[in-house]
């Protein structure tokens, strides 16, 4: 139907340390199709944001390194373009949309000059024409009364509101792929209501790709297609969203989803898994999860499972799925 | 049966603005405005709302860490601000303890975890050193660490230990209530749920009550037994954990309660569509006439904007809403 407008195959990213190399990323393999919204779930340090800076080639040189794989965007292969090619695919083909939209912002240049930036670089524009394509861009995002807005220092803004600026920047040169990281974790929950609906909505008028880097299972239903579960650098399932909420397969996912509390009814107890993902400098030979894995057989300690597709869409990776 | 340990009494806490030189008050930011609650022995009173509803300055109030303009906290009965200063010593605060957010900057980090949670002992206590050394190995094994790790420093700690620690600490005096402000928020998922349980089986065990302050409602629903939703400075409704997470009856409870609901794609082709509210919470500086939700309130009446609807009873909750005034026009709920 639509076409997929990013691959990643098999993708792994180390940073080179005193102590050693951690394998921040090692071996994610992934597609995005146009109009469709995947989501990149998992705990603090599994990879999520290691992989959307990857993708941009954005990682703190020379420690982070991207050791092997291949990221085609378009059919272009992202791995082969020079340093000069590499600025024109940021802000234009891939945007991205970070976690504190008060980090983000330059909080000396009114939010007007920082969408004209982007504007300004990448559509060759005359001047008196970068405002239009500024106010348009707040229109998109639905920020009120934005002939006065652009006007306005991010300040002057509340958080909602200051995070819709994030979007109209990642959004102004229309984008054909948003990597947005954790962009609703810093708002309330009836404003995070809104910012997810906004997107869905500009995703059906623009068909936008977009990756979604979230912890929160919450969100991941609300606004993603599918689903990848990711576990101490490693993709261990993938799955159409309601897949992964209904009939989770590897242990992790399953364990992850029984130890949110439920809205709609009253729980005793939590299930919890034990102990803690293990260091990247030193991962246990086999599947990583094993060691607080309650399922674990042999073979988990001794070799890595492969992933297998069980179902149109689904795969997992886990030695009890054979 | 359930005794009564801690009340709040029509709690307000306005902060003036001030301007220029001479620091003249130009207004007040009425960061709570008027809240009363209880909290029983053994049992959760939760405080749910989104940032700036003044959570955070009541856990300060009951914690004396702020003083209010005016209202009353009523600890066992007795007014907390009658207490001379020895007996908020000795009777007050070794009771009332906290566990903060943050476990990254709660803690010294140049202390020994030994030290961390031997302080309180070491200020409230007369005990000797050989009782305290004994006192943090029982409360270390309490909250399920290891008697070796206590000469650790807290940067040796994951996320999900140090809030273990924090909570050691704040149980190192027997206290009766325990104020927990966002105790979850900061961890990992797979963590939430073992401090969670933690913290629910420490209750149980030692007849705690628990004040939580929390903005995520399932991990609200998992802890309490009553919850007070706040809006801007004001409980807008106030009840029963299970009757306002079934009946929930303020126009603000729902849209909260719809937007952390998971939905799974399939279900909202259904009829269950998520209610969005429109714009943000106004400013605690100006907040509007009559009812503060009205501005966002997709059921606002004509009233809602002029006159402010009173905290009543409604089944066996309190609601503030002029929607639930009179029980003839009662619509259906959710």
């Amino acid at each position: 139907m639509s076409e997929v407008v990013l691959r990643v195959e098999d993708l792994r990213t180390s940073f080179f340390t005193r102590v050693g190399e951690f394998k921040a990323v090692d071996g994610v393999s992934f597609y995005v199709k146009e109009g469709e919204t995947f989501g990149l779930v998992g705990e603090s340090a599994c990879g999520k944001s290691v992989t959307a800076l990857s993708l941009l080639r954005l990682l703190p040189e020379p420690a982070g390194k991207i050791v092997g794989g291949k990221i085609t965007l378009d059919g272009i292969d992202l791995m082969t373009l020079d340093k000069k090619e590499m600025r024109e695919i940021r802000g234009k083909k891939i945007s991205m949309i970070l976690q504190d939209p008060m980090t983000s912002l330059n909080p000396v240049y009114t939010v007007g000059d920082q969408i004209g930036e982007a504007v300004r670089l990448h559509q060759q524009l005359h001047d008196n024409m970068v405002e239009d394509e500024v106010i348009s861009a707040l229109r998109l995002l639905r920020i009120p009364a934005p002939e006065q807005r652009v006007h306005d220092y991010p300040f002057q803004m509340s958080g909602g509101m200051r995070q819709r600026v994030v979007g109209s920047i990642a959004m102004s040169c229309r984008p054909r792929l948003l990597i947005a990281d954790e962009p609703t974790t810093a708002l309330d929950a009836t404003i995070q209501a809104q910012y997810i609906a906004l997107f869905k909505d500009i995703q059906k008028q623009t068909g936008v790709a977009i990756i979604f880097i979230t912890h929160d299972f919450g969100v991941v239903a609300n606004i993603c297609h599918r689903v990848a579960v990711m576990y101490a650098g490693s993709i261990v399932e993938t799955a159409p969203t309601s897949i992964i909420f209904k009939a989770p397969i590897h242990p992790y996912t399953s364990a992850l989803i029984h130890s949110v509390p439920h809205l709609d009814r009253r729980d005793d107890r939590l299930y919890s898994i034990e102990g803690q993902p293990p260091s990247l400098l030193n991962l246990p030979p086999g599947c990583r999860f094993a060691p607080r894995c309650p399922e674990v057989m042999d073979i988990c300690h001794k070799e890595q499972p492969p992933t297998v597709e069980i179902s149109d869409g689904h795969s997992v990776s886990c030695w009890r799925v054979k | 049966m359930t005794e009564l340990l801690l009340e709040g009494r029509d709690l307000k806490k306005h902060y003036p603005v001030t301007k220029g030189l001479l620091q003249r008050t130009i207004g007040w930011v009425r960061a709570i405005d008027g809240i009363s609650f209880t909290i029983e022995q053994g049992k959760t009173l939760s405080l749910v709302g989104e940032s700036g509803a003044g959570k955070t300055t009541v856990a300060k109030a009951v914690l004396l860490l702020e003083r209010l303009t005016s209202g009353h906290i009523l600890f066992e009965g007795n007014d907390v601000y009658n207490f001379s200063k020895s007996d908020l010593k000795t009777r007050y605060r070794p009771s009332v303890q906290s566990v903060q957010q943050n476990p990254w900057s709660s803690m010294n980090p140049r202390m020994r975890v030994r030290d961390i949670i031997a302080e309180p002992l070491v200020v409230n206590t007369t005990k000797t050193k050989q009782e305290t050394r004994q006192r943090v190995l029982e409360l270390l094994d309490q909250v399920g660490l290891a008697p070796n790790q206590a000469d650790y420093y807290p940067h040796e700690f994951s996320g999900g230990q140090r809030q273990r620690i924090a909570v050691a600490r704040a149980l190192a005096l027997n206290p009766r209530l325990v104020v927990l402000d966002e105790p979850v928020s900061a961890l990992d998922v797979s963590i939430r749920a073992q401090i969670m349980n933690l913290l629910k089986d420490l209750q149980e065990q030692y007849n705690l009550s628990y004040l939580v302050i929390a903005h995520n409602l399932a991990t609200v629903r998992f802890m309490s037994h009553s919850v007070a939703i706040m809006y801007l400075g004001q409980i807008v409704e106030y009840g029963d954990a299970e009757d306002v997470f079934t009946q929930p009856l303020h126009p603000y409870t729902r849209a909260l309660m719809s937007a952390s609901l998971l939905t799974l794609p399939e279900d909202e082709d259904q009829s269950i569509s998520p209610i969005i509210l429109s714009g943000e919470m106004p400013s605690p500086l100006n907040p509007p006439p009559g009812c503060r939700f009205h501005t966002r309130c997709a059921e606002a009446m004509e009233i809602c904007s002029k006159e402010e609807p009173e905290l009543r009873t409604v089944g066996n909750h309190q609601v503030r809403c002029h929607v639930h005034e009179d029980p003839g026009v009662h619509p259906e709920s959710s």
